[in-house]
């Protein structure tokens, strides 16, 4: 009964042949930059979509001949219908949440780097995690189908309300085949998120290296491993509510429509549904997702400040526990999403409370890392800059929250462009200069050459004042009662005053975005012509700048490190240089 | 060096546009209005402090400690008493905030609507606001999903059968006595829409299924625009109404126009 079990480690021969090497690949790797490129894709067509909306928003009824050619139905003689930017905006929301922010930093730099970090030599599941790719690359395909269905793609947002996203193509166009098809692909990404997040935790727990305690993980692993715990309770409620509704659309259930509904004047034939339900279990999904996108570029926040800074991350333990809080408490804040929704107003008070929990330890993470640039010796790299650039968001994006967040003001803001503001400025924005940061800082691990220093601050600067350009403004939309997901301000006396606002946005939108193009060239120029990087070019301290880069087939070639320290000692008194590897067995200690 | 320069700079633009006021909120119409206002402004000078605070040490940080010759790194792990310090701080600052706001939602929403408030019926559905008022007996007559007809102009299946529904009246735009506490009584017939009015500071989701209610009193006269806040379908952005808040005198000729 008690005999040892003697587990082989698994040998790790690298493939031969394209196909399994590049395409079905079982290296965490190759599947960390599929995923990396698949969102590199979505955020260039989610970008698209952008340009369009906002052309949209600030230009409304102009005449535009070739958006005829392009969208023959969406833009009948060259000016775009209010269904067709409410499709825009339904699929823009959609691919951004889904496919680039809850895909890059989690699934494409966690597949990436986790194992590196943690000494491992591939994903606990290999097998499993090449499903987790191919899965979600069904549900990209499916997704983007539905601009090509008859009725063209749903116009009910990226929460997909019902009984307007239940109720078929009678609530209008969209809603029909476009609908079902968003539904399905949600379900599918839900399916291949779950398979991830199962393979990061026992990842995490299983495969740790020798000495590679938990607190002695890098805040990066902290991240990725209770992103992955946030991933399996959300994602699970998610892919229920979506069957749900593909079961009301489809089958004739009715789950989420009440009886009596008279829509164009027909009767429909469902009782007993509560449209509420969707919007509890979609926003019990939802607000832990706002976690999911951004707790990953958390990590690397910090993993890049202390390396730039030159200094141990101040409060490691403080910044590990507030991940952690973080998490749990992003599971009893949804309500915040709902006063307004009919909901008990008692609730809404608890909401309430619960969700001003979540600014603690928000709070923590920001003096920390401003505890951890204090006394450093800061070095400004394109990497820094966006890390930066990402404590500076942060704080940005979170302050609003604290108006959110209080029922009796939410009453004027909800669904204004404030929320807009809001919700951009935090998960979107903050989380993509997270990746950016994270592109930067690993791409000479990945490619093995550096990009371009120069292009990459231009493309800083730009995106940098950008961005606060887009989206601060927003916020005085919001104070103005400028309702958000409106085709466009011509119906309302009071919208008159919004429009020159809204055309200042959309130029800094243009600008912004244009200038993405040169992290496009950068990027692709850098793979093949970029300058060669060292193994360990920023003098870092963590695994994966142990090894050759690109890191072999197996990571460490056959032999597991050994951890001595925690992840994040640099300039250490005495020491003969100013960073010690967590591998290092002794300290290089000169006695003076 | 610029990066200090450029977050400060964004800093001071930001405050100077909200101390300006320049795009700022329609002047308030209502009676808890100018509580809704106030606790707006205790949180927008609290996250102000909290958000200029943050953005100029944070400039400050990355100039003071730039890398340049002669630098030493304080090598430090960080501090107990500093973790302790801010978490406390945060926590007695943001909820102080809060809690300071909930009497306002608590005298709106958990308190009934004063007894005697006139009551008034509003059915969304796409894209207008159906508005009905009681009549002259004060009493709603019944309704019926079944018996809604667009086209022949019954929006909100008035059962012609029943004697209070005889004088109810069914009209697409509203009117309320300044000065007299009015219920709302929110519903839809198809999807979610959401009852918005700028200068009431009043928004409520009307829900199919449902009937939610909401309470005002309206102390500025003058005519507002309504808005739907809730993504309804194509014709979200001009599901429009107005609100006459008028004397009451107007208000009850207003409506005697539209019994007859």
């Amino acid at each position: 009964m008690t005999e040892a079990v003697h587990v082989e480690p698994v040998v790790h021969q690298a493939p031969q042949g394209f196909i399994r090497k590049y395409i079905f690949s079982l290296d965490h790797k190759v599947i960390g930059i599929q995923y990396y490129l698949l969102a590199l894709f979505s955020v260039m067509v989610g970008m698209l979509l952008s340009v369009l909306m906002r052309f949209n928003l600030a230009w409304p009824g102009t005449e535009v001949p070739i958006l005829e050619t392009l969208f023959p139905v969406g833009a009948p003689g060259g000016i775009m219908t209010p269904e067709f930017y409410l499709s825009l905006m339904t699929m823009h929301g959609t691919i951004m949440v889904f496919f680039v922010l809850t895909t890059a930093p989690q699934s494409g730099f966690g597949n990436y780097f986790l194992p590196l970090q943690i000494g491992a030599p591939d994903m606990a599941f290999p097998t499993l995690n090449m499903l987790s790719f191919w899965i979600t690359f069904v549900s990209l395909l499916v997704l983007l189908a539905a601009f090509v269905v008859t009725g063209g793609a749903p116009i009910s947002g990226w929460t997909g309300y019902p009984p307007l996203s239940a109720l078929g193509e009678i609530a209008g166009p969209g809603l029909g085949t476009g609908q079902t098809l968003w539904v399905a692909s949600i379900a599918l990404f839900c399916v291949a998120s779950l398979l991830g997040a199962l393979n990061f935790i026992t990842t995490t727990i299983d495969l740790r290296t020798k000495g590679m305690s938990m607190m002695r993980l890098p805040l990066t692993v902290w991240a990725w491993f209770v992103t992955a715990i946030l991933a399996l309770l959300a994602f699970g409620v998610l892919l229920a509510a979506g069957v749900l509704l593909l079961l009301d659309r489809v089958v004739g259930t009715s789950f989420f429509i009440p009886a009596g509904l008279v829509v164009s004047d027909q009767m429909i034939n469902h009782k007993g549904g509560s449209p509420l339900l969707w919007q509890h279990l979609f926003w019990f999904f939802g607000h832990p997702e706002v976690y999911i996108a951004i707790l990953p570029g958390m990590g690397v926040t910090s993993q890049i400040l202390s390396t730039f800074a030159r200094k141990p991350i101040f409060g490691y333990r403080a910044m590990a526990y507030a991940i952690m809080a973080i998490g749990l408490v992003s599971f009893i804040v949804w309500g915040h999403h709902m006063f307004l929704s009919g909901m008990s107003p008692y609730s809404a008070m608890v909401f309430s409370l619960t969700t001003t929990a979540v600014a603690v330890p928000s709070a923590i993470k920001t003096f920390n890392w401003l505890g951890t640039l204090w006394g450093g010796r800061v070095r400004f790299t394109t990497a820094m800059l966006f890390a930066i650039g990402f404590v500076s968001l942060f704080v940005t994006g979170g302050v609003s929250g604290l108006f959110l967040n209080q029922p009796s003001v939410d009453i004027y803001l909800h669904d204004t462009y404030f929320v807009v503001a809001h919700f951009h400025m935090i998960m979107g924005v903050a989380a993509i200069f997270g990746i950016f940061a994270a592109t930067y800082y690993w791409f000479p691990k990945m490619f093995a050459r550096h990009l371009s220093e120069r292009l990459g601050k231009i493309h800083f600067w730009i995106t940098f004042v950008g961005v606060y350009s887009i989206f601060m403004p927003m916020h005085f939309l919001g104070v103005m009662g400028n309702p958000r997901r409106y085709a466009e301000f011509t119906a309302f006396e009071f919208l008159a005053d919004v429009v020159p606002i809204h055309e200042f946005i959309s130029i800094a939108a243009f600008v912004t975005i244009g200038a993405q193009l040169l992290f496009a060239v950068n990027f692709f120029w850098s793979i093949a012509r970029g300058k060669i990087a060292e193994i360990n070019p920023w003098s870092a301290t963590t695994l994966e700048w142990t090894v050759p880069s690109p890191p072999p087939h197996d990571n460490f070639g056959g032999r597991a490190p050994v951890v001595h320290r925690g992840p994040y000692e640099y300039s250490v008194p005495g020491a003969s240089r100013d960073f010690i590897l967590q591998s290092e067995p002794e300290m290089k200690v000169v006695h003076q | 060096m610029i990066l200090a320069l450029t977050i400060w700079v964004i800093t001071l633009v930001t405050t100077a546009l909200f101390i300006g006021r320049y795009w700022w909120f329609p002047a308030v119409a209502s009676a808890h209005g100018p509580a809704l206002d106030q606790q707006f402004m205790l949180t927008l000078v609290v996250t102000g402090l909290v958000f200029i605070l943050a953005q100029l040490g944070l400039g400050y940080l990355i100039v003071h400690f730039r890398d340049r010759p002669g630098r030493h790194v304080r090598y430090s792990h960080g501090s107990n008493k500093l973790e302790i310090l801010w978490t406390l701080a945060t926590t007695v600052l943001f909820f102080s905030v809060v809690l300071a706001g909930q009497d306002i939602w608590a005298s709106l929403n958990l308190q009934n609507a004063p007894a005697g408030s006139l009551q008034i019926e509003i059915t969304g559905q796409q894209f207008q606001w159906n508005v009905r008022y009681p009549g002259a007996d004060g009493k709603f007559g019944k309704t019926s999903n079944t018996l809604i007809n667009d086209s022949a102009g019954n929006f909100v299946g008035l059962d012609e059968r029943d004697a209070a529904a005889q004088d109810d009246v069914v009209v697409p735009t509203m009117a309320v006595p300044v000065n007299r506490p009015v219920e709302l009584l929110l519903r839809s017939k198809d999807v979610t829409h959401s009852f918005f009015v700028r200068e009431l500071r009043i928004k409520q989701d009307a829900v199919p299924g449902m009937t939610v209610p909401i309470h005002f009193t309206a102390t500025k006269l003058g005519t507002y625009e309504i808005a739907c806040a809730e993504l309804c379908g194509l014709g979200h952005h001009r599901m429009r109404s107005v609100i006459e808040v008028l004397s009451e005198a107007d208000y009850h000729n207003w409506l005697k126009e539209r019994s007859d």
